[in-house]
């Protein structure tokens, strides 16, 4: 419990640091997080202008697919300011400098992750928010205390789902020198595909979401429940509930994949 | 742990490397470097040690694996009775660690908020944390530049913090790898200064890496030599200085040039008009040589040359 303490109290130290140093130049900061809104927003505009064609997109309404769009930003909005900093390891795996963390007591990789954190990444979450908060007074969800609950807990697991993508692709650099690429790959690559509903893709892209790189979970399973949606896969209803335990154990892999990545780190000789 | 218990063991450590390099076009060749090739040494607490070697002896391979960064091929290592690499951030708050060629510091915030993050991330007391810093900044002469970026000091100024910054959590022990390197000879005192009193006054135990043999000199009693990966001497400087093979020499001015003098137990290996060389056995007496000297010929004056340390540790190298 204390190591997750003293990890959060540098977290919070270092980040803190880099934000007071991007305050020093405001109206930058301001200018860059409006671009992330807007570059964040684009795919966003797109869909809506889609829909003045068209009145559904496999089967979901403009307000639907606002929700599954909206969950799935924010999740990676989340993860992003979080963790968006370890796409850097693969440079420091190439010049040795992660030497300099790894003799701190704090776990290395929550030193990578606050290191160079740009609070200016919290424009991608309030574009989110915004999509998702219009989604919510379009659709027709029948509330209750549970499908609240479910609403809240999906957007905790998806950020969790989408870090540990970040820890895994942060893994990987340890073994492939610089595999920045391959991370982007699968976070920017996993939020466009679930900005859709699952139903326009092959049945083996949505079985590969589901089982193998769980990020049906970020949005698309609680969101069947939220709108009283049947499973086109036919799986039992309690996985639209199962986010958290599809984000423990890709996290639980992500933490193991850490761990092999350090011990395979070699430094560089002088 | 027990305090009677070694700062560290090392007991027949390897390290590799598989390096792989373009051989022509397409080909590529699979090399292992023996970086550390069978090290075994124990550093006792309060202890203050050299690890001296050519470039590519493994100095910073060893250091690594003491840290627990590098997990060794073969062999055990505990330092302060943790395993390294399996207790590395639990050990990490009982050590402070110089790299002479990378930065622990904040390369953009001023020297004061790196020492203020560092606090954080040690988590170490506020008050504990003030009286140190008090302590080396009077010692380092920082106190002019706490406010400059860290990117803005001189080398020697940046060591100063770098060291300043290892040792603030009060670590029992200090790595220093390189700290030297690259610093003007002010500098290079100024520090060497400091690591004796906080060797002597706090009793942390260091342990040095150092291909500049002043370093050792000025400091340290007990030297390991390090070469090919492998412990090709240890012990103290005096005894490096008395190795197999290596000799003093008697310089002696005689009042007038003559040819060689006839000594028992020493060999004349130079003449130089008045001054002749004579050499010793490792080990013998200078003083009956001196003796015969003065009784049979017209000495002026006389000396007794230890043998070079860099000769003594060239020598090393090349028998290693
Ligand atoms: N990360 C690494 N990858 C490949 N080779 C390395 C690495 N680190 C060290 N070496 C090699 O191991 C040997 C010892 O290096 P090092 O420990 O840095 O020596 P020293 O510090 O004594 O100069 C050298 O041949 C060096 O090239
Ligand atoms: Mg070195």
């Amino acid at each position: 419990m204390t190591a997750l303490v003293r990890s959060w109290q540098a977290y919070r130290a270092i980040s803190g640091a880099w934000v007071r140093a991007a305050m020093a130049y405001r109206a930058s900061f301001v200018a860059l997080a409006l671009g992330q809104v807007l570059t964040s927003g684009a795919d966003f505009i797109a869909i809506v202008l889609m829909f003045a064609s068209i009145d559904t997109l496999g089967g979901f309404g403009l307000g639907e697919i606002a929700l599954l769009y909206g969950l799935t930003g924010l999740g990676l909005g989340i993860a992003d300011l979080v963790a968006g900093s370890t796409e850097q390891l693969g440079r420091r795996v190439r010049d040795g400098s992660l030497d300099t963390m790894l003799v701190r007591p704090v776990p290395a990789l929550v030193q990578v992750a606050a290191d160079q954190f740009a609070l200016r990444r919290i424009g991608r979450i309030s574009q989110a928010t915004v999509v998702l908060g219009w989604a919510l007074l379009h659709v027709d969800i029948d509330w209750n205390l549970t499908r609240a609950a479910l609403l809240v807990t999906t957007i905790g697991s998806g950020a969790v789902i989408y870090l540990s993508i970040y820890v895994l692709g942060a893994a990987f650099q340890f073994v492939a020198g610089d595999a920045a690429e391959v991370q982007n790959a699968f976070t920017y690559g996993g939020v466009t595909l679930t900005q859709y509903p699952l139903t326009i893709y092959p049945v083996e892209v949505v079985r590969a979401v589901t089982f193998l790189l769980p990020l049906a979970f970020v949005n698309w399973y609680p969101a069947l429940h939220l709108l009283g949606r049947d499973d086109p896969l036919g799986l039992p209803g309690w996985v639209q509930a199962a986010s958290p335990l599809a984000a423990l154990a890709l996290a639980a892999v992500a933490g193991v994949a850490w761990r092999g990545g350090v011990r395979r780190y070699r430094s560089t000789g002088s | 742990m027990a305090a009677d218990e070694p700062a560290i063991e090392v007991v027949d450590v390897h390290r590799t490397f598989d390096v792989r390099r373009r051989a022509g076009r397409l080909r590529r060749t699979r090399q292992v470097v023996r970086a550390v090739d069978g090290l075994s040494f124990d550093v006792a607490r309060g202890e203050m040690v050299g690890l001296l070697g050519p470039n590519g002896a493994g100095k910073s391979t060893t250091v690594k694996m003491l840290t627990g960064i590098l997990v060794p091929t073969s062999g055990a290592l505990r330092v302060v009775g943790l395993d390294p690499a399996a207790a590395r951030t639990r050990l990490a708050r009982r050590i402070g660690v110089v790299f002479g060629q990378r930065s622990g510091l904040w390369w953009d915030l001023p020297l004061r908020d790196s020492f203020a993050l560092l606090r954080r991330i040690y988590d170490v007391p506020a008050d504990r944390h003030a009286a140190a810093l008090a302590e080396f900044v009077e010692l380092l002469e920082l106190g002019e530049l706490m406010d400059i970026p860290v990117r803005a000091l001189s080398l020697g100024q940046r060591m100063r913090g770098e060291i300043a910054a290892a040792l603030l959590h009060e670590p029992e022990l200090l790595y220093l790898d390189e700290p030297t390197i690259g610093l003007d000879v002010v500098s290079k005192g100024r520090l060497r200064d400091f690591l004796r009193t906080i060797n002597v006054e706090r009793g942390t135990t260091v342990v040095l890496t150092t291909h500049d043999l002043g370093d050792v000199e000025r400091l340290c009693r007990r030297v390991l030599v390090v070469d090919h990966g492998r412990l090709v001497f240890d012990g103290s400087l005096d005894a490096l200085r008395r190795l197999d093979g290596t000799t003093r020499t008697v310089v002696v001015d005689l009042a007038t040039s003559s040819p060689q003098v006839e000594v028992a137990g020493a060999v004349v290996t130079r003449v130089d008009g008045p001054r002749q060389w004579l050499s010793l056995p490792s080990g013998a007496s200078a003083a009956p040589v001196v003796a015969q000297l003065a009784a049979a010929y017209d000495v002026v004056d006389l000396a007794i040359q230890e043998p070079a340390i860099e000769d003594v540790v060239a020598r090393l190298y090349q028998r290693g």
